[in-house]
């Protein structure tokens, strides 16, 4: 069970603490009637699948609720950063 | 044979005799045994029968590594355990043990024929020969392969005991206390750091064990950790994982080697956060890969000296040696001190250190160099072997009645490989050694490869001159594969040790090939060619042995298998004799049964009252959400489809969520309390979806928003009192709250008292009756329920369960999502178009709502059903077809979602997801089922009180 730092609480807390929230810093475009079907559907369903660092957002569900971002390196699992929403891309 | 006790030496306390029995015959043994050295001392060699082979299978090893000796042990009822490794059971008074895969009985076995067909089962085999006809494979072969092939029959009772489960946190934990991990825990015990010291056996000192001149080392170094009050030692306890950062399970079994069975639970599972992990895991013996290698009394070298120093028990009376090893030699040297004879020394190697010549030759023990074992005598147990020169001369036959092997030792490095570090192949030693790590953690003794065990030779297969089709030289002992079976895969295109390993199921079985991965690895790369190195290793999965179910379960099983959530008010249901159902964990009445009533009656009256008098109703598993702040309206019109901004403090709206999607996800009832404040409901169970999502939207995309969401789901209970008489009831019992028509309308909320209880008061109705729902602070839940219960006694008030809700809301219309709809249906899809505010720009799932496959034709729409024939109650999820007549495959346009039989209307009700559903009004669809067809006509999804005139009052 991985440990995942909350830059918010800035503790380490066991996996079990946390949810999954997807792909990070997809911000939901200011003027969604704005786009074209192909700049939505991009929006809506196309996601990174690296191997190796992913950007992904994480939530401290069962502590401070809040959303995080981090980068983990999807072959070994483990964890290189986590910082705080609004952060910009580490 | 009796008598295999050794006059003296041992750890057993001969003081202390225990019976036991073993497949129906009693025997003695001393406290200390193993299952294993009781049943040896006692003269029994034969101890199983191979998996595929039904072989006479007696001891490989004397530890958890053992391959054949797998038993049954039963405690009584319910408490069968197949499996286990004769040498891992401690022996106690009243054991019963029983021998698996084979019958009649063990010394005749009918399945042994494989056998003598084996060269009918090569690699492969079952993959190949039942491929055809696929229909077979259900009924015929794998039933049939299941009965022949198998490991012990699983328990068929419940499991009485129980299992109890921690977590430990600690600076250093070691794995394994031999000479190695005991050094280490001393080590750390110093420092101030929590320790804890884990090993497997019911006694520290691992490899010391049966070494005596340890022993004084061995006592001295027990006691002091014992005094340490940073350490935890535990024994009888397996890690059978190690996990990310430094995560480590272990079950410690508490009771199965006691007498009696006491209070208190079987096994513990230890979740163990460590800082740095030490592993002292040591290592295991190779066997070596000749001809009859499987022959019971063909052991481990290493065990025959665990049998004779620690538990005293010789394993023959005229025992040989095969060695490719030194190790074996100094094990031999060993025996002979204790008395044993010793027929002879065999080794593959043409030239041994002068050292060992001589000692053997003070011993008095024949060597044979540059010689190799060609095959065994005896069935049931070794008679003799026959050995010749490498090169195949000098064939000559040995009277023995045990053969030992030394193959040279692999280290246990499972757990290691298990944390991801890194192996390097080391041609000294034939091995795979640690090499980098990718956690805190690092290896010591045997299992870094920092342990001398003398100098050996790395072959695989020992020479022989016997054809080698016809050889029976075994790898994997426990899934019965050969090395023949090996240079078949090879042969047939296998090239990578990973398919190799499956396709031969080399190191599959539960022993996950502790004793065979090497020798299958080293047979791979003669036959390929190439270095072992190249070839790489097979993954190390956890568990390390075998665990139990129990274990991993712990208590979360029956009753606690999950969290049961009850209203405030479920006591009351419960004495009433409500029949409950469960709904996103939470425990709801399902109907409540009057004596002599089947569901349907109960309903029908349920709903019968409801639509003539009043029912009474316990909606407080309903979600609740409090939205508060000077943004609350902003946020919540973003949210949801329809507008949130003009609606008055007051009053309530229907609120329909989507996600980005533009799929419905949630719906319910809220209200605006002030302006700056709304009690929203969701879903029973989306209650915890709706709030993370609607988190996300407040955290991360506008963050700008001032507006707090809280959870009160489980603050309030709530009542819904329904139909024509509702404001009777509630009349007498409210304060501060106009009640009538015109003060307060339908979708409205009031503040005020009941039975001098704050309540959040909503006039609303999923019913179509004059309805309230009265919500109160969680504990005043039953007494209130009882107060209106007492109230409504004049109006025959009724308490109705979710399957009368479920009826009375689809007369009505009213969708439940995550039944009518499936995450693939849009609001107009489900005729909730006027719930979209059209005039707002923007909000969540607006956008998608114009994607291209979301405006085309021929979506599937939410419609009624009304049957044919108005008795046919339609199954729920059955499928519906415009042409019966068409062959099967028939074109199925759509399902039924929700189906019932409406009191209210004398008939049966179905609402539908239907293709372009709401443009067949009036066409006839049919509904296929097991001997019959059904015809219903699609109708309107509002089977009753149409114009809303019963809301109204
Ligand atoms: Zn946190």
């Amino acid at each position: 069970m991985i440990l995942i730092h909350c830059p918010y609480c800035d503790e380490k807390r066991a996996e079990l603490e946390f949810a999954y929230a997807g792909q990070a810093h997809i911000a939901r475009p200011a003027d969604p009637s704005a786009l074209s079907d192909e700049e939505w559907e991009h929006y809506l369903f196309i996601r990174a699948n690296p191997r190796g660092r992913h950007h992904e957002r994480w939530r401290h569900i069962h502590g401070c609720g809040r959303f995080f971002n981090a980068v983990r390196d999807t072959v070994t699992d483990k964890f290189e950063t986590t910082y705080k929403a609004g952060e910009p891309r580490k | 044979m009796t008598g295999y006790r050794l006059p003296m030496g041992g750890r057993v306390n001969r003081q202390t005799q225990l019976a036991f029995r073993f497949d129906g015959a009693t025997y003695a043994g001393f406290e200390g045994d193993t299952l294993a050295s009781a049943l040896l001392a006692n003269g029994v060699q034969l101890f199983g029968r191979s998996f595929k082979y039904h072989r006479p299978r007696g001891l490989l090893g004397a530890g958890s590594e053992e391959p054949n000796a797998l038993i049954s042990v039963t405690r009584g009822p319910g408490r069968f355990t197949p499996n286990l490794r004769a040498t891992s059971i401690d022996l106690y008074d009243g054991l019963e043990a029983s021998s698996q895969n084979r019958w009649p009985s063990l010394k005749f076995d009918l399945g042994a024929i494989n056998d003598r067909l084996g060269m009918f089962f090569p690699a492969g085999f079952y993959n190949k020969t039942f491929m055809w006809p696929r229909s077979f494979w259900e009924k015929l072969y794998e039933p049939a392969i299941r009965r022949m092939a198998g490991l012990g029959h699983p328990p068929t009772e419940e499991d009485p005991d129980h299992y109890a489960a921690t977590y430990a946190h600690c600076d250093v934990l070691i794995i394994g206390a031999g000479p190695a991990g005991i050094d280490a825990a001393l080590e750390a015990a110093s420092g101030n750091g929590r320790v804890i010291l884990i090993d497997e056996q019911d006694e520290l000192g691992g490899g010391a064990l049966s070494d005596p001149a340890l022993w004084p080392w061995l006592d001295r170094s027990v006691k002091a950790l014992a005094a340490s009050p940073n350490v935890t030692v535990l024994t009888r306890t397996t890690a059978f994982g190690y996990f990310h950062d430094n995560f480590i399970g272990a079950v410690e079994r508490l009771t199965d080697h006691l007498a009696d069975v006491p209070h208190g639970p079987r096994e513990k599972l230890w979740r163990i956060r460590a800082g740095e992990v030490i592993l002292a895991q040591g290592a295991i013996e190779r066997p070596l890969v000749f001809d009859g290698n499987d022959t019971p009394g063909v052991m481990l070298a290493s065990a025959a000296r665990v049998f004779a120093l620690r538990f005293g028990v010789a394993v023959g009376r005229s025992i040989a040696l095969m060695a490719s090893h030194d190790s074996g030699w100094h094990d031999i040297f060993a025996l002979a001190k204790t008395g044993v004879g010793i027929a002879a020394i065999v080794d593959v190697r043409d030239a041994v250190s002068p050292d060992l010549l001589a000692q053997a030759e003070a011993l008095g023990i024949p060597v044979h160099l540059g010689h190799s074992v060609i095959g065994v005598r005896g069935r049931l147990g070794v008679k003799a072997i026959s050995i010749a020169r490498n090169g195949g001369t000098g064939v000559a036959d040995l009277a023995c009645d045990a053969l030992l092997m030394a193959g040279g030792w692999t280290l246990t490095v499972h757990l290691w490989s298990h944390s991801k570090g890194t192996l390097a192949w080391r041609d000294d030693l034939g091995a795979y050694v640690p090499d980098q790590p990718n956690e805190n953690v690092r290896c010591v003794g045997a299992c870094a490869g920092a342990w001398s065990f003398g100098d050996g030779a790395v072959i695989d297969i020992l020479p022989t001159p016997k054809d080698p089709t016809r050889a029976k030289a075994f790898v994997d002992f426990q899934n019965d594969v050969t090395a023949k079976d090996i240079k078949l895969a090879v042969r047939e295109g296998f090239r990578s040790i990973e398919h190799i390993k499956r396709y031969t199921t080399n190191g599959m079985a539960t022993d996950q090939g502790k004793t065979s991965n090497l020798n299958g690895l080293q047979i791979a790369s003669t036959a390929l060619n190439r270095p072992v190195a190249d070839i790489g290793l097979t993954t190390f999965r956890p568990p390390y042995t075998p665990q139990t179910f129990g274990a991993l379960a712990g208590h979360a099983k029956g009753p606690l298998f999950q969290p049961t959530r009850k209203t405030n008010i479920d006591s009351w249901a419960e004495e009433n004799g409500a029949v409950f159902e469960l709904v996103a964990q939470w425990r709801r009445a399902r109907y409540f049964p009057k004596a002599g009533e089947d569901m349907h009656a109960a309903v029908n009256r349920e709903c019968r009252m409801v639509r003539s008098s009043v029912g009474i109703f316990d909606a407080s598993t309903l979600g609740k959400i409090e939205v508060v702040g000077p943004d609350a309206a902003e946020f919540l019109n973003r949210m949801y489809t329809n507008p949130w901004k003009a609606l008055e403090p007051g009053r309530c709206r229907y609120g329909l969520l989507l996600k980005e999607d533009g799929f419905i996800t949630d719906d319910g009832v809220s209200a605006r309390l002030a302006a700056d404040r709304f009690h929203l409901t969701t879903t029973t169970g989306g209650a915890a979806r709706v709030l993370n999502m609607m988190e996300d939207y407040l955290q991360t995309e506008w963050p700008d928003l001032n507006v707090w969401l809280t959870s009160t789901t489980e603050q309030y209970a709530v009542i819904a009192l329904q139909g024509p008489n509702a404001r009777k009831v509630l009349e007498p019992l409210v304060e501060g709250i106009d009640l009538s028509a015109e003060a307060f309308p339908h979708m409205a909320v009031r503040e005020g008292t009941i039975c001098g209880i704050p309540t959040r008061l909503f006039r609303v109705s999923f019913t179509g009756e004059l309805g309230f729902e009265i919500n109160v602070p969680s504990a005043y839940g039953r007494a209130l329920w009882e107060r209106i219960m007492a109230e409504g006694a004049r109006f025959d008030i009724t308490p109705y369960g979710t399957e009368a809700m479920h009826v009375l809301r689809a007369e009505k219309g009213f969708i439940i999502v995550g039944q009518d709809t499936d995450g693939t249906v849009t609001p107009q899809d489900a005729g909730l178009d006027w719930a979209i505010g059209k005039k707002k720009p923007d909000f969540v799932g607006k956008r998608s709502l114009a994607r291209p496959d979301i405006v085309a034709p021929g979506r599937k729409h939410l419609v009624g059903l009304l049957t044919e024939d108005p008795n046919v109650v339609l199954e729920e999820g059955a499928q519906i077809v415009a042409d019966p007549n068409q062959p099967v495959p028939m074109t199925m346009i759509g399902h039924v979602t929700s189906s019932y039989w409406s009191e209210a209307l004398g008939r049966s009700i179905a609402m539908a997801l239907v293709v372009d559903g709401q443009n067949r009004m009036g066409q006839s669809l049919f509904i296929p089922m097991p001997g019959q067809t059904h015809v219903a006509k699609v109708s309107s999804m509002v089977f009753y009180d149409a114009e809303g005139a019963r809301l109204n009052v």
